[in-house]
């Protein structure tokens, strides 16, 4: 299913908040970094709106997305409070997760969003139960999961793209194949030259698409949940495309500038910017003030989340058990 | 009451739930029966609800972890509880935590069980203790019934439960016969039950471990007068229960089969020496399995794990001191 003109303009601002929001999660990060204080680990997604984007607006709210430890563009995509984010990522009360969760554990439920992932493919087999509760309950909803090419090398995603494919469970296997696990190129972890080359050993669709072209990644997955959602089984989906910033703010590798260089070429936005100017969808003016209005938010979100409380010690505990 | 076995009691708890409540199913390599707790399961409710899987630890535990925050019920079965080791990620690092990490929005009420054990020659990668394990990890309830009762009204209480609960079974008590009330009831989690009274020495003990306290009890009946306390659950740990008995007796012995090293033994002797030091009259001991892969061999594996004559021994030994 291919987009409409007012679905890419939400689309193009749901890119920008990304971009910005992650910016901006550096910026304090390494602000509080100097000041002494460690924010943990975050890990950014410059570069892979695209993907996030693209995927996620072809969910319904009561859809499931499960996401990993870059999962600040999944979490933005699927409709999640970006001041409940950016209050999280400070470690607040008023966070999406009450200060307990941080960076990657980002949740909200009501928005189908079943949180992040800090173990690398641990995502990978929580999928099938959101995708098999669908099909329990005879609902339509569909899982996508998201996975990055590192993930693709532990055995739970082996396991579970088995049984799903088995079952013909509801789930969508969305590969973010940035070119590296953390500093690992990926022709030194993945035997073949696609991630989605793989679903032919599990017997479902597999496809490989331009993770940097918001509009192809849309359509590519837009036939794998419409697949899914008329009961024919899972699909293991790629998106080629590349991470700009490091692994994570605490662990930050090299890159060649001339390989940077190239990927700045592709970055998703300016190609979208690009591609909606050229179609006469958006003017360059208007984009611009598109990109101004989400800075806006953006403070805000800022602003919410500095001045909110931090939570209570006396409530460590709360949340543990439910009763 | 009536007489059953143990794998009869658990198969009605399932029976029962699964009447009860349409979200409860079951998936797991046992889903055909092998040890006979889900048998004719498949059969009344239908693979819908009684899901027998592939091999994959990893993925149907997954699987019933994120079908229980989405709503449903499941019960994980895992054929030898050693095998968590193949799914522990799913475990210690999904169902343990998503509920705290999301701030408590999550629900996780899900059920992992299966059977571990002993003294049946099959070597030390099946016949591991992993209460332990278990216990280790905040977030996760961990039940360990002995008698055929509470082996029914447990597992009715893990499964209404909204949390992660790892439901221990022991083999060696799978055939064991013994009283069960008819019609519904359940047992709650986190109270212990004192299986004998007595006054001299209280002995904690979990799983076939009361049975063997509960026989030496009988044979000392004569001259020591031995009281059992069976945890039932070791998280959330009846604290008061047991620390109660040692106020009344002052002598504690704890015996379980897992490795003595930093085990359950240990956690209930550092309870009682913080709480109720000055009631001891005695130095509290633990019988523990020894801190070995558990050997195939006869003859070393007996001596492996606590046996009634060790009871008996430390029983009068404490009683001597």
């Amino acid at each position: 299913m291919k987009a409409d003109a007012d679905e890419m303009k939400e689309m193009l601002r749901l890119m920008y908040t990304i971009r910005q929001f992650e910016d901006k999660a550096c910026e304090l990060y390494t602000a509080s970094w100097e000041a002494g204080n460690f924010l943990g680990a975050l890990h950014p997604s410059n570069g892979q709106e695209a993907v996030a984007v693209g995927a996620c607006t072809c969910l319904n709210d009561d859809d499931y997305v499960l996401s990993t430890h870059r999962g600040h563009g999944h979490f933005i995509a699927k409709g999640g409070s970006v001041p409940g984010m950016m209050a999280e990522l400070l470690g607040k009360e008023t966070g999406c997760s009450r200060g307990r969760g941080g960076s990657m554990h980002m949740f909200d439920p009501d928005k189908g969003l079943m949180g992040g992932n800090g173990i690398v493919g641990g995502g990978t087999p929580l999928a099938l139960g959101p995708a098999f509760a669908a099909d329990y309950r005879g609902t339509q909803q569909v899982t996508v999961c998201f996975f990055g090419d590192g993930a693709s090398s532990q055995g739970p995603f082996h396991e579970a793209l088995n049984l799903a494919a088995l079952w013909a469970l509801p789930v969508i296997y969305i590969g973010e194949a940035n070119a590296y696990a953390v500093a690992t190129p990926t022709s030194e972890g993945v035997s073949v030259p696609n991630v989605a080359d793989r679903a032919a050993a599990y017997g479902c669709p597999g496809a490989s698409v331009d993770g940097n072209d918001v509009l192809a990644v849309h359509e590519t997955v837009s036939e794998a949940v419409a697949h899914a959602r008329a009961g024919k089984g899972p699909s293991l989906l790629e998106a080629q495309t590349y991470r700009m910033t490091p692994h994570c703010m605490a662990m930050r590798e090299s890159r060649e500038d001339v390989e940077l260089a190239e990927w700045r070429e592709r970055d998703p936005i300016t190609r979208f910017e690009a591609h909606l100017q050229e179609k006469g969808i958006m003017t360059e003016a208007e984009q611009n003030a598109m990109n101004q209005q989400v800075a806006e938010v953006i403070a805000e979100a800022v602003t919410f989340a500095e001045e909110s409380p931090y939570p209570d010690p006396a409530d460590v505990a709360e949340g543990l058990w439910a009763t | 009451m009536r007489e059953v076995v143990f794998v009869r009691a658990l198969n009605e708890a399932l029976t029962e739930e699964m009447q009860r409540d349409e979200n409860v199913f079951i998936v797991g390599e046992e889903g055909r029966g092998v040890f006979g707790v889900t048998r004719g399961l498949l059969k009344k409710f239908g693979p819908k609800r009684t899901r027998p899987t592939p091999i994959s630890e990893a993925a149907f535990t997954g699987l019933g972890v994120g079908a229980a925050m989405a709503g449903l019920r499941p019960v994980i079965e895992i054929m030898y509880l050693d095998f968590v080791t193949c799914c522990w990620d799913q475990i210690a690092n999904q169902a343990a935590k998503l509920r705290y990490m999301s701030g408590g929005q999550l629900r996780m009420p899900l059920v992992i069980r299966g059977q571990q054990g002993n003294l049946t020659r099959e070597a030390a990668q099946h016949s591991q203790q992993i209460e332990g394990w278990c216990a280790q990890i905040p977030g996760l309830k961990v039940v360990m019934p002995a008698m055929v009762e509470d082996a029914k009204g447990l597992l009715k209480s893990a499964i209404r439960d909204d949390n992660p609960v790892v439901f221990v079974e022991h083999r060696g008590l799978y055939g064991k016969k013994g009283p069960m009330p008819r019609g519904e009831y359940t047992t709650p989690l986190g109270v212990a039950k004192v299986q004998r009274e007595g006054t001299d020495i209280t002995v904690v003990a979990t799983a076939v471990n009361v049975h063997r306290a509960l026989a030496v009890a009988e044979k000392l009946a004569d001259e020591i007068s031995v009281e059992v306390v069976d945890p039932r659950t070791l998280v959330p740990l009846d604290t008061e229960t047991i620390l109660a008995s040692v106020h009344k007796t002052g002598r504690l012995l704890v015996v379980h089969d897992a490795p003595v090293r930093l085990g359950f033994g240990a956690e209930v002797v550092r309870i009682v020496t913080e709480e109720a030091f000055d009631a001891l009259v005695a130095a509290p001991r633990v019988l523990g399995g020894a801190n070995l892969p558990m050997p195939f061999s006869a003859p070393l594996e007996d001596v492996c794990i606590p046996n009634e004559d060790d009871v008996e021994r430390t029983v009068r030994q404490m009683m001597e001191g």
